[in-house]
């Protein structure tokens, strides 16, 4: 059959997804100017021609009838909520928040509060608050994965997904544990189809069988919140077998270094140095020691022709006692049996001792080696790369509780027992990880970083190494909004926005003027405590003042966050604009080198949108923020691309948003003077940019000589010391020791004290999730989580026609053994109830779920008229949100505390607990809480279609 | 004679539903559509897929199986939905075996879709005729596409290549061997209808270690002294015995 004769030709474009956060290259078929087809780009790295259910539906995401079209204000005398607007010029919307923002700065920049979704612009809108001078800046990372993030860097200088993840290429046994889905979607689901087709072994660690556990060799089922307690049995059982790879530990990580025992004052749980060789960098100093087992003495660590001792207790010259490292980790996993294991995960001790050993065996046993010579750090040639094909993924199922800090420590530390830290068949890195332990960015360091008119120092966000590198003022009060590197969250590397909303209202640690939110749906979703949030927005104090003055929403679509806002900036779909995925952000590399990539508009923006990275350019230059200014005051960047093309992170440096196509003619990579035709290169080159690196720099690059040379040549990195594996972290004893009054210098607060003491461990512990300490459990027995849909990316895909088929509304899926006790039947409506919240549902029995968790889909339920739905949506009266059971705080000696990891910030989403009853006979069959439905806002859809037949480029006039 | 059919590998199906909207965006703007969606932004939405994923549960817990099933038109060698045709719009291609609908001749009674036990036909919403997965018709044979886009929209975008396309007659063809090498089966083979898709089953990979593989001279304890031999000089069987 040939084409219907007559018919429109397509036209093709490419440019990148961003119907998730994947960022899959995609080409755009449009015909007569509507878009006919969106698949896969089959010469793109990251995805090599597939696209899964979002990416395929983006045609509905473009023409949704909730799409923003105009800038909007809040009508006077009209609440917040109640989504009354009146559409104005963007010239008055701008203007109006020029002058406002010009005020705060000019006075108290940190009045001024940026946070944004899960947006890829962090790079833009970081510099934007850098320059503006505010420290109150995050994207969404806090309430994601920063666990993930922070304890996988803090231990061995990367993390999974962007930074780096399992070869599945050359593994032989993969591990997945807790729900990772959606980070890495597209080219996860690739790699584990190929890794079983040849004949790899997948095991699933996860409360839920869905997902990519389906398809696991075998289900462990285990009770949310406790996967810490499973990977220190683990940990326990390897050490304990000798199961753990010692030539990697011993050269690659800090298992044989020294350290000081309990009587060494301020160096106390501090690694022994020698005090006459040199440090190095004093940053990451080198001069620690080993006990050499052939000379029974101390020596200098990585002396040549040393073998140190990993276990055992030796005594200085001088009298000073001291352990391995690895010797302390033995220690602490010692109580951590199988056995003590068993009884807090559900996992039977068979099951843990039998996975240790096959991880074990399959590690040391089914080596592989590459023919590939590199050599290390200390200068040793290697004609081989050793590769123990044990690989591993989690992203937010381990991360989101309050105790995952440690636990995904005591993940890292497993995988570098088994010897799989960037190996083949192991974890690898992605460039430009691994980073230094800590990276070498540093927060703002106390109040006198913040001045008027005057950018900050250093970026908002970074990495401390030390109390002295906290963002608190003399007398350890927090200088963020979100007492992010505060004593209460000091590892809090990618802020918290969850408490953002309710700080701000309570004027804690400070009232703020204007709040900015970017494509985060602070009232429903990205909230908890939903209906107290959405209270807050909208409280006034005594004077009719609203307590948080002003709220700007920029986004894509009438989200519930939309009509909380007294500005509203229409946002571009991803069609519509100019997008790059910056090596100063987190670009899309591979294993083999460092690659990033770009958005084309494709299409024209609807009505009056505006790319939100336009506005900030278009404010940046209206406020004067030097970065975005000539010397004169005038505006330097034309627009974004212009933007793109020529910034430069300080003048001259040569080093920009894109990597790629640098120099005059686009023949540099990394640094190289701008480039006039770059954006042009990356459309001819399918959008991104892959710099390939050779075989010998792309493994064991914590302390690959080459690699890291090359690394500081392209100025990827300033140092280029080896990365050791921090299986005993003296960052977390530094701040320990301050709580303990060891260590001089700056000291938490009297009621933190012991909260540092206990949480800053070098070494990972186990202690059940805060909020579930904070529970009784006789009252509340049952886990409460949510896992992502693979047709859905959070909240944005309501609004989408065809992925709302598949899931228009969700239910609670209980185990019928749990749910029969309670009396409730398979699809009935049922109640759920948490100490902090109560939400009515629908139950759903499933025998892949086990019996101590109940669980839903996260974000489909949605507030009555919100994403443009018919008021009567299944989303809002079938649909509900587990939000509405999770407290966005805790009890805490009485006063209170955000429910976060007590290191990172991080949000405890899957911390809570509840317990199940029948709805009553006679009760309304309708989700509960119901919110009054918003109304449309001006400039979405006048009207909603009763049917929709979408056939490209007949829809003249209707767009 | 070709027999064009998918073969679906329950082995790596994931269930993400890329199959499932690459379908529905490919066709709706194409020669078999377009297809209607009814309520597309209200109650109870509803619309024309050629092509579903359904998921089911099998076991109890903790020996539970989560399974992804996809399931559109099987292409059957001898489909029960052509002689109910009263108008001869349902008909199968003698050169590829494809089963299509010729939408100039369907009156939409719907004696095809009860006549399918696989319940893989559905009547567009807005144009009331069947419709049903035409393999990509419309793409397999455009030569103005390149030749590595000749294939179904479902094919193309599968992230897990969990759909193999290709010709069931052929004994070499991907999909014959795929069938043969991985015990492939037909759905309901008792009905007769002899479908030309075919799944491939779960497979599972088990792990099988042997105790002494935990009893080796390198363990690395031993070099820490914590699998000690006894000292030199204590008792033995050599200062009391001989021989």
């Amino acid at each position: 059959m040939t084409p219907v004769p007559g018919a429109p030709a397509t036209e093709i474009r490419k440019t990148t997804c961003y119907m998730c956060a994947c960022r899959c290259g995609i080409r755009v078929h449009l015909r007569d100017g509507e878009v006919r087809y969106i698949d896969g780009n089959p010469d793109h790295p990251l995805n090599r021609g597939v696209i899964c259910a979002k990416g395929s539906s983006g045609i509905m995401k473009q023409y949704s009838p909730a799409r923003l079209t105009r800038p909007l204000r809040r009508k006077e005398g009209s609440a917040r909520g109640d989504g009354e607007y009146e559409p104005i010029s963007w010239d008055e919307a701008l203007s109006m928040l020029e002058e406002r923002l010009r005020a705060i700065r000019a006075t108290d920049p940190k009045r001024f509060a940026l946070f944004t979704g899960r947006d890829q612009m962090q790079a833009l809108t970081g510099l934007f608050a850098r320059q503006f001078g505010t420290p109150n800046y995050a994207a969404h990372g806090g309430f994601c994965s920063v666990n993930m993030a922070a304890g996988m860097i803090y231990t061995i200088g990367g993390s999974f997904w962007e930074f780096g993840g399992p070869d599945l290429e050359r593994s032989r046994l993969f591990v997945m544990i807790g729900t990772a889905e959606d980070h890495h979607s597209n080219p996860l689901k690739i790699e584990i189809a190929k890794f079983k087709r040849a004949g790899g072994r997948f095991v699933s660690i996860n409360p839920v069988r869905t997902g990519y556990s389906a398809i696991a060799d075998e289900w462990v089922p285990i009770r949310p919140g406790t996967d810490g307690a499973l990977l220190l049995a683990l940990i326990h059982e390897i050490i304990a077998t000798g199961l753990y790879d010692r030539d990697f530990l011993v050269r690659y990580s800090n298992a044989g270094q020294l350290v000081h025992g309990d009587d060494a004052g301020e160096a106390s749980g501090l690694f022994a140095v020698d005090a006459s060789s040199p440090e190095g960098d004093a940053m990451y100093p080198q001069n620690k020691l080993w006990w050499d087992r052939l000379t029974d003495r101390a020596v200098p660590t990585h002396a040549p022709d040393a073998d140190p001792y990993l276990l055992g207790e030796f005594t200085l010259p001088g009298g000073k006692r001291v352990k391995p490292a690895f010797q302390l980790l033995e220690e602490r996993v010692r109580p951590y049996a199988p056995e003590w294991a068993a009884a807090i995960t559900g996992i039977p001790a068979a099951t843990i001792r039998r996975l240790a050993h096959e991880m074990g065996i399959t590690a040391r046993d089914q080596k592989i080696e590459l023919p590939i010579a590199w050599t290390d750090s200390w200068g040793v040639e290697h004609s081989t790369v050793t590769g123990n094909p044990v690989s591993f993924h989690a992203m937010r199922g381990l991360a989101a509780h309050s105790n995952g800090f440690h636990t995904i420590r005591a993940l890292a530390i497993l995988m570098s027992l088994l010897g799989t830290i960037d190996r083949p068949g192991g974890f690898r890195h992605r460039a430009p990880f691994p980073r230094a332990i800590p990276p070498a960015a540093k927060p703002p360091k106390g109040p006198e970083a913040v001045k008027p008119d005057t950018p900050l120092g250093a970026l908002a966000l970074g990495w401390p190494a030390a109390p002295e590198d906290l963002s608190v003022d003399g007398d350890g009060k927090p200088l963020r909004l979100d007492k992010g590197f505060s004593w209460e969250y000091p590892l809090s590397v990618h802020g918290l926005m969850h408490n953002v909303i309710t700080n701000a209202w309570r004027g804690d640690p400070y009232p703020i003027d204007t709040l900015l939110f970017f494509m985060a749906n602070m009232a429903w979703n990205s909230s908890m405590n939903t209906v107290e949030v959405r209270r807050m927005l909208n409280d006034r104090d005594e004077q009719g003042r609203y307590r948080i003055p002003f709220v700007v929403v920029s986004d894509t679509f009438q989200s519930e966050m939309a009509g909380f806002a007294d500005l509203i900036l229409p946002d571009t779909t991803y069609l519509e604009r100019h997008d790059v995925m910056s090596m100063l952000d987190r670009p899309i590399s591979e294993f083999d080198g460092p690659v990033d990539s770009v958005r084309m508009p494709v299409l024209p923006p609807k009505g009056e949108c505006r790319p939100f990275q336009e506005v900030l350019i278009e404010l940046a230059g209206r406020l004067g923020l030097p970065a975005f200014v000539r010397p004169d005051g005038a505006r330097k960047y034309r627009d974004y691309p212009d933007f793109i093309v020529n910034y430069e992170t300080e003048p001259g440096s040569g080093i920009g948003f894109l990597a790629g196509w640098r120099g005059k003619g686009g023949e540099k990579f990394m640094h190289g003077e701008p480039n006039p035709r770059q954006w042009e290169m990356y459309a001819a080159n399918n959008c991104v940019y892959h710099h390939a690196l050779p075989p010998s720099y792309c493994y064991m690059r914590n302390w690959n000589q080459g690699y890291l040379e090359w690394t500081q040549r392209v100025r990827m990195r300033r140092h280029s010391q080896p990365i050791l594996i921090q299986l005993y972290s003296e960052v977390l004893q530094k701040f320990r020791l301050a709580a303990q009054g060891r260590r001089p210098g700056r000291t938490p607060p009297e009621h933190l004290k012991d909260r540092i003491a206990t949480y800053f461990d070098p070494l990972p512990f186990y202690y059940a999730p805060l909020e579930a300490q904070a529970t009784d459990s006789e009252r509340f027995p049952l886990a409460a989580i949510t896992q992502r849909p693979m047709a859905m990316y959070h909240s944005w895909d309501s609004q989408n026609a065809w992925l709302r088929q598949i899931h228009a509304h969700n239910h609670l899926y209980v185990n019928p053994a749990t749910a029969r006790a309670q009396g409730i039947a398979d699809g009935a409506w049922m109640w759920v109830e948490s100490p902090w919240g109560k939400v009515r549902c629908m139950a759903r029995y499933s025998e892949a779920v086990e019996p101590g968790t109940v669980w839903t889909w996260n974000a489909v339920g949605k507030a009555a008229g919100a994403w443009r739905l018919d008021a009567n949506a299944n989303e809002s009266h079938r649909g509900f949100l587990l939000n509405h059971l999770i407290t966005d705080e805790l009890p805490w000696r009485g006063t209170r505390i955000s429910n976060s990891d007590p290191v990172t910030g991080q949000a405890g989403w899957y911390d809570v607990h509840v317990r199940i009853r029948p709805a009553a006979a006679g009760e309304p069959a309708e989700s509960w809480p119901q919110f009054a439905a918003v109304p449309p806002l001006p400039g979405t859809a006048e009207a909603l279609p009763a049917l929709q037949s979408y056939v490209a480029g007949t829809r003249k006039g209707k767009a | 004679m070709t027999q064009l059919a998918l073969v679906i590998d329950l082995n790596v199906c994931v269930g993400c539903q890329a199959c499932v909207t690459s379908c529905k965006e490919w066709n709706t703007s194409g020669q078999a559509g377009g297809l209607a969606d009814l309520n597309p932004y209200g109650a109870d939405p509803t619309g024309t897929f050629f092509n579903r994923v359904q998921t089911f549960e099998v076991g109890e817990f903790p020996n539970t199986q989560t399974v992804h099933f996809p399931k559109s038109c099987l292409h059957c060698e001898d489909p029960p939905c052509v002689p109910v045709c009263p108008t001869g719009a349902s008909y199968k291609r003698a050169e590829d075996g494809i089963v299509l609908v010729d939408y100039d001749k369907c009156i939409g009674c719907k004696y095809c879709s009860w006549a399918c036990p696989y319940g893989v036909r559905e009547v567009e919403n807005e144009r009331k005729v069947m419709t049903k997965c035409t393999l990509c018709v419309d793409r397999i044979y455009d030569e103005s596409l390149p030749p590595s886009d000749r294939r179904p929209a479902c094919v193309m975008a599968c992230p897990t290549s969990a759909r193999l396309f290709g010709d069931i007659h052929d004994p070499e063809s991907e999909v014959s061997r795929a069938i043969r090498d991985h015990a492939g089966y037909a759905l309901m083979p008792e009905w007769g209808t002899h479908p030309s898709n075919h799944y491939l089953p779960r497979r599972r990979t088990d792990a099988h270690h042997h105790d002494d593989q935990l009893v080796r001279a390198d363990n690395p304890l031993h070099i820490e002294g914590r699998q000690p031999k006894p000292p030199f000089k204590d008792p033995a069987l050599d200062d009391v015995t001989s021989w």
